[in-house]
Formats: structure tokens, C-alpha cells, sequence
């Protein structure tokens, strides 16, 4: 089974070109993770880029500058070359074949896999974990929702584009699984439901502040910056 | 073109691949010297158009292709041509000095990546004589179109960055991007 939700191509190609803030690069770099097609399409506008460096103007170089690298290159060993692919039988998308749950991007930021993971309880069975506690301008956390719980219902002022890691969650736009992204601007008020057989866990970055709506969500308003 | 192995033409992007091979094959300086004629100009200016100053630029460029002797052996011309290898270790590196960020990148051996299914790893991305027609049909794309590909790859400029720059719906430059991409996918896809 292939993932079904790719982001948006301007996405993709915001990755390639390297024009993503870190919080953003993060997730596509997770997806990219579990979705070889995903990868396919980086690939060609990465290949944009190489016929693009092939035709810009070239720039003046220092007349002695080949020289002073050739001198360098004796004290340059060659990178160790990358180990063989796992072995045993390859996860599909929907699975976590290898227990791993978090694709390595998210586990070296994190230092280790959800199991390692302090969630700060945010009540009515959401849990979660600021991935980028202090980069401006985004929040950037891990959600945990309860098997067949909701998330408060709320808009975005900014863009929310939210990776599924494990589990499940349906709402307007579909039903979401490992591997799928949903991104969410600001016209829409969605209402995630998680799925029933287990806990969902995603990524989910905004470059706004969630604006919570809502009875309960103008409460939480207050503690949204907390 | 001639055949003349010392001349500018041996860095052509047709034997680029050979090159890289052969600086894995035999640390073959001749074919780095040739391989850094031709895209340490062509770095630098990348980095410059990103506003790098330009003693800055210099040694970065100088860097990039350092990489490029030490991860020769890693080269895989199955998988892109040498200008993309060369772009994406760029683009990284100028991230690494410039935003002090590590850009995150996909781990080949993590045990949670899903691998391409057999169909899939059949087909080419890319060799260097697509590279060539890739190259041609950039060229003749409408100017709107190839300005905005400008923007995005050598300007560091989002899709909502470009749309407010010059005062366009962010979905006309979306569609205008996505227009110019269309038209470049034929060129990028080879099945077995």
C-alpha cells in the first residue's frame, strides 16, 4: 500500500530548491521517509536545479584556487561509504514493520524514538511534544490523540501541515494514515477524529498560532501560548 | 567538440560521470581539475545569486567540491547526473553556513524507509543527456515562467515569498511554477 496524500507539489519543490524554514524541512523530510513516490518527484526538481547550475553565469574564480585545493586533497579521506540496506522484509507505508516509529530526520532531533518522548497531557486525549521549542515563527510538535478521540476543534491564521506517523485520523478532507500530509490553511475549520485501533501520533508544524474555536477552545485560548 | 582531454570540453556535462568515476576509481586528479573548471565558476555563482559575499562564496565553492572528491565513491549515476549530485551538495552547504541549519535529508539506512518498490527503482531520474534536454527546454520556457524557476532555485524564495516580491495571487504563481514543472516532466522520466 502506497501513501495516498502527498503534499502539495510547491512544497516538494520549496524542499529541492532548499527554500523551507527547519521546521517544515523536518516533516518533508520524514514524509520523503515513507513515501518513495515523494522522493521520486524531489529527485526531478532536484534535477531542475543541477540543469539550472549548469547554465548560470559562471563566476570569477581565484586564479590560484585550483591549486590551493589540489594541495588540500591529500588530507582528504574519502567518506565511509554507506552501509548496505537493512535486510528482512522492507515496512510498507501503513506499518512499522521495524518498531520505528519516528523516520530517523525526527529521531536524531529528538534523540531517540516515541518511547523516549515526555508528552505534556493537554487534556480530552491529546498529548503533546514541541519538536523546535524555539524557532521563531512556528510551532512544531509531536500530537499523540487517543484512539477515536478528537482533536478541540480549530482554525489556522497561518498554514498547518501535519504528517501521520502512526495510527490514523479522518476529518473533511479524508482519511489520513503513516506516511500521508494534510495541509490546512486558514478557510478550513476541521474536526480530526482519530482512528479507533490505536493512539495516532503525527507531526503537525503551523506558522501561526492555533487559534482554538469553539466553547472549550476559547478557553484554551488562554493557554495556547503556554 | 573536440576531443582534447585538457581543453574546457572535458568537463562537459556528457563526461562528467566518468570523471566523478574515475576520482572513485583512482583519485584521479586530472579529472577533478576538470570537474572543478567547470563547476566551481558555476557554484560560486549559485552562492552569489543567494547573496553570499563573495570571499564567502569563494571558499564555500571551494568546500563543495572538496565534498565532492571525498563522496566520489558514493556518486551514483543511476540515480541523478553529476550538476544535481554537485547542486544538492550546495544548496546543503550554503544552508549549513549560512542559516547555521543542518538541512534534514533522508537517511538511506534508516530502518524506517520505505524502499521504492522494484517498478519504481527500474526507472531513471536522470543521465547526463537528459540532463542536456532538461537544460534546452529551461531555455525555451515563457520568461514568466523561467523567472519564477530563478526565483525559487537561486533566491532562495518560497512560493508565498515570490507572490508578495511581485505582487501576484499566490495561486498564479503556484499555477506558473507548476506550468513551467509540467512542461520539464517529460524530459525527466525514462522507464525501463
Amino acid at each position: 500500500m502506497t501513501v495516498r496524500h502527498l503534499p502539495p507539489e510547491d512544497l516538494l519543490l520549496d524542499y529541492a530548491a532548499g527554500n523551507l524554514p527547519e521546521p517544515l524541512a523536518l516533516l518533508v523530510a520524514a514524509h520523503l521517509t515513507l513515501a518513495p513516490e515523494s522522493r521520486r518527484i524531489v529527485a526531478e526538481l532536484e534535477s531542475v536545479g543541477g540543469a539550472m547550475l549548469e547554465d548560470i553565469e559562471p563566476a570569477e574564480i581565484a586564479p590560484d584556487a585550483l591549486e590551493s585545493v589540489l594541495a588540500r586533497l591529500d588530507a582528504e579521506e574519502p567518506e565511509a561509504p554507506a552501509a548496505a540496506p537493512p535486510l528482512g522484509s522492507p515496512s510498507t507505508a501503513r506499518m512499522t514493520d521495524s518498531g520505528i516509529i519516528l523516520p530517523a530526520p525526527l529521531r536524531e532531533r529528538i534523540g531517540g524514538d516515541v518511547d523516549c518522548i515526555k508528552w505534556r497531557q493537554r487534556g480530552g486525549g491529546v498529548a503533546e511534544y514541541d519538536v523546535l521549542p524555539n524557532y521563531p515563527g512556528f510551532r512544531a510538535r509531536l500530537l499523540r490523540i487517543r484512539a477515536g478521540g478528537g482533536v478541540p476543534h480549530h482554525t489556522h491564521e497561518g498554514r498547518e501541515v501535519t504528517l501521520v506517523l502512526d495510527g490514523s485520523f479522518s476529518d473533511e478532507c479524508g482519511h489520513f494514515e503513516r506516511g500521508d500530509v494534510e495541509v490546512a490553511g486558514s478557510d478550513v475549520e476541521h474536526k480530526p477524529v482519530a482512528g479507533p485501533e490505536r493512539d495516532c501520533i503525527c507531526f503537525a508544524v503551523t506558522d501561526a498560532p492555533l487559534r482554538m474555536t469553539g466553547p472549550f477552545g476559547r478557553i484554551l485560548n488562554y493557554f495556547v501560548d503556554m | 567538440m573536440d576531443g582534447n582531454d585538457d581543453s574546457q570540453s572535458g568537463a562537459a556535462p556528457e563526461s562528467a560521470s566518468e570523471l566523478v568515476e574515475r576520482i572513485a576509481q583512482d583519485r584521479d586528479r586530472r579529472a577533478f581539475a576538470l570537474l572543478f573548471a567547470h563547476f566551481a565558476p558555476r557554484v560560486k555563482a549559485y552562492l552569489r545569486r543567494l547573496g553570499v559575499a563573495d570571499g564567502q562564496a569563494e571558499d564555500l565553492a571551494q568546500d563543495v567540491m572538496l565534498t565532492v572528491w571525498r563522496r566520489a565513491h558514493l556518486f551514483d549515476r543511476r540515480q541523478a547526473g553529476v550538476s544535481t549530485w554537485i547542486f544538492t551538495i550546495a544548496r546543503n552547504k550554503r544552508i549549513d553556513a549560512i542559516r547555521r541549519e543542518r538541512w534534514p535529508q533522508v537517511d538511506p539506512n534508516d530502518p524506517a524507509l520505505v524502499p521504492e518498490s522494484e517498478r519504481q527503482a527500474d526507472r531513471i531520474v536522470e543521465d547526463d543527456q537528459r540532463s542536456d534536454r532538461l537544460r534546452q527546454a529551461i531555455a525555451t520556457l515563457p520568461e514568466e515562467q523561467a523567472d519564477l524557476l530563478r526565483l525559487s532555485y537561486f533566491e532562495e524564495k518560497s512560493h508565498g515569498t515570490i507572490a508578495s516580491e511581485l505582487n501576484l495571487p499566490l495561486g498564479t504563481v503556484k499555477s506558473r511554477l507548476r506550468l513551467a514543472l509540467a512542461r520539464l516532466k517529460p524530459l525527466l522520466e525514462d522507464v525501463k
